[in-house]
């Protein structure tokens, strides 16, 4: 049997989650194909070609699938789901948003956000904003799987794998992408940053929250982050979120800037190797679990902190 | 037009949950339970749609055991207008629940279905869209503004790389996002008031569903703990201790 990856691209490349679901599909036993869906898409088909591990590249290249629209990414998916024991995506946005309809139509579970696999049926997800880690074993003939991206290493390149192309399912004609607001930043991606400078309520605003931590994160090339209470209060766009319900971080540093530290953030980030916690409360819990904890003003240290970098 | 929203009770979002020792399980008895945050946002929703005019009759719908009847009540009491429970004590996968969710609106034929994105004890993130698969209905996840008018539903999404904006026909299942909107505290007269209105139970099997799980938990354990770092005197310190011993910067 063999293992159906669907990659998320952009059409030019593929989006580095793609990899560390290629990584996790490799655990799994069985040959690797990647499925890459979209228009005018063939030089992301080359790079998943080019992905170590990956067997075969299956590509539908159709306009209907430029806005990776769950109902014609989910029909495509079932039309050529036969032979497969896993399909397998990254548990982004994107991966969470399509791949329950194929489940619900293969008549299988989903298999949520797994951190390890045990198994080629057997798997270890966090439930309870990660605060519990479960081994669940699938009775299913077939395992649809999202993966969490920061628990496998991402997939390296030396791949040379057959392209072959892919009748497009018909265009549900169901839903339209009417617009799209995306964050524009010079910055690294937050999932695949190896730093990250993150901001909560304790900023007070947008302006401070520019002012103070833009240059620190110049002066580390970090990506940005932020705290639910941030994000609500408009300090920063929605995709800045770390966290249950926001994005989950493993960087090799994050330093988190006047964020309380509540279950929900920490189950964002707390598998990242190195926390540095900056807060004026002593009892924050975000001390629980910084490796080093400064108690102070945010106002004073972090431009002090900037200044110590040099 | 009817707005079905399923509502699931949960643990409630400020309980640290424990392991059981034996590792069968996670021990929620005599622990607070409460809706699922996002299911409140979506009640909240619905209401509002329904004040605005959009909506005519706002649905709650809850499975699980006797104790959803409270969920149910609370939602009713922000201002669903009846609740139906869809009483089981068996254990419950999000497959399970999007089928039994499919017999309701093929019964009740709502124009909308919303729900959460996401319940905070299973942190599946699958229900809602299981649910649109199996009606063939459009979908529009993590929902930060909905408009519903002339047949379809226009949702502002929250995704990875920033915000999304699509067009959908209704029917369809809507998911909600943190975002979508602040959920009123239900005041004491509307908590009174909600005790009065109807509140139906039916069972999986009068509905034909078979909700055998179909996944099966070998265990349950706790993460490995971050052991507890140090305090840095000052930034200097701080600074040093990044160079120097976690070589980090
Ligand atoms: C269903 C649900 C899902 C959620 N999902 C998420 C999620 O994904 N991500 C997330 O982050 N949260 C999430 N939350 C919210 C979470 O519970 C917290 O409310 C939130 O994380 C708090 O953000 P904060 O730490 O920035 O704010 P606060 O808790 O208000 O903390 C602010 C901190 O700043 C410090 N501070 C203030 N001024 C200064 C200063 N001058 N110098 C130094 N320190 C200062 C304070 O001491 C305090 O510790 C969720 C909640 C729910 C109910
Ligand atoms: N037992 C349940 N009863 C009612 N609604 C539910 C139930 N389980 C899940 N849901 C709905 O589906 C959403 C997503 O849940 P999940 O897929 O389990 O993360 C929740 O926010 C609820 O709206």
């Amino acid at each position: 049997m063999a293992i159906l990856v669907i990659a998320e691209h952009d059409n030019a490349s593929l989006k580095p989650a793609t990899l560390n679901a290629v990584t996790a599909a490799a655990k799994l036993g069985g040959e690797i194909h990647v499925l890459v869906a979209g228009s005018a898409c063939a030089a992301a088909a080359e790079a998943a070609a080019k992905v170590a591990g990956v067997a075969k590249v299956r590509v539908a290249d159709a306009a209907h699938y430029a806005d990776q629209s769950a109902e014609n990414l989910a029909a495509l998916v079932i039309a050529n789901a036969t032979g497969y024991s896993h399909i397998v995506a990254p548990a982004t946005t994107g991966g969470k948003n399509f791949l329950p309809r194929v489940a619900a139509l293969l008549d299988v579970a989903q298999i949520s956000d797994i951190v390890a696999v045990e198994a080629a049926d057997t798997f270890v997800r966090p439930i309870y904003a990660g605060n519990v880690l479960a081994t669940v074993q699938s009775a299913d003939a077939v395992k649809v799987i999202t993966v969490r991206t920061t628990a496998f290493e991402a997939a390296g390149e030396g791949g040379s794998a057959a392209i072959e192309a892919l009748a497009a399912a018909a265009d549900s004609g169901q839903s339209k992408l009417t617009g799209r607001e995306m964050t524009k930043s010079a910055r690294p991606e937050l999932t695949a940053a190896k730093i990250i400078v993150s901001g909560g309520r304790g900023l007070g605003n947008g302006e401070n929250y520019k002012s103070l931590l833009e240059p620190l994160a110049d002066k580390l090339n970090a990506a940005l982050g932020a705290s639910r209470a941030a994000v609500d209060a408009g300090f920063v766009p929605n995709d800045y979120q770390v966290g249950q319900t926001g994005k989950i971080v493993a960087p090799q540093l994050y330093i988190a800037i006047g964020i309380s530290g509540a279950i929900q953030h920490l189950a964002g980030m707390k598998d990242s190797k190195v926390i540095v916690a900056i807060n004026k409360d002593p009892e924050a819990p975000i001390f629980q679990v910084a490796d080093y904890g400064l108690v102070g003003d945010l106002f004073e240290t972090v431009p002090a902190l900037v200044a110590a970098l040099g | 037009m009817k707005i079905l929203v399923p509502v699931k009770r949960v643990v409630d979002y400020n309980v640290k949950v424990r392991v059981k020792a034996d590792g069968t399980g996670v021990d929620i008895a005599n622990v607070k339970m409460s809706m699922n945050p996002f299911d409140e946002i979506a009640i909240e929703e619905a209401v509002r749609l329904k004040e605005a005019g959009v909506a005519t009759e706002v649905l709650a719908v809850s499975a699980g055991v006797a104790g959803c009847q409270e969920t149910l009540r609370t939602a009713m009491a922000i201002g669903a207008d009846r609740g139906i429970l869809i009483e089981t004590d068996a254990e419950l996968q999000p497959l399970a629940v999007a089928k039994l969710l499919k017999a309701l609106c093929d019964k009740e034929q709502p124009q909308a279905v919303i729900c959460g994105k996401q319940a905070i004890d299973d942190d599946a993130n699958q229900t809602g869209q299981m649910l649109a698969a199996l009606l063939g209905w459009p979908q529009a996840t993590f929902a930060s503004k909905v408009v519903l008018a002339d047949g379809k539903a226009t949702v502002t999404r929250e995704v990875d790389g920033g915000l999304e904006t699509l067009e959908i026909a209704l029917p369809a299942v809507i998911t909600t996002d943190l975002r979508l909107n602040e959920p009123r505290y239900a005041t004491l007269p509307n908590i009174m008031k909600a005790k009065k209105k109807p509140l139906d139970t039916v069972t999986p099997d009068a509905l034909g569903v078979d909700v055998a799980p179909r996944l099966k938990t070998l265990k349950v354990a706790e993460p490995a703990k971050r052991s507890a770092g140090v305090k840095v005197a000052d930034v200097a310190d701080l600074v040093a201790k990044l160079k120097n011993e976690a070589k980090v910067i």
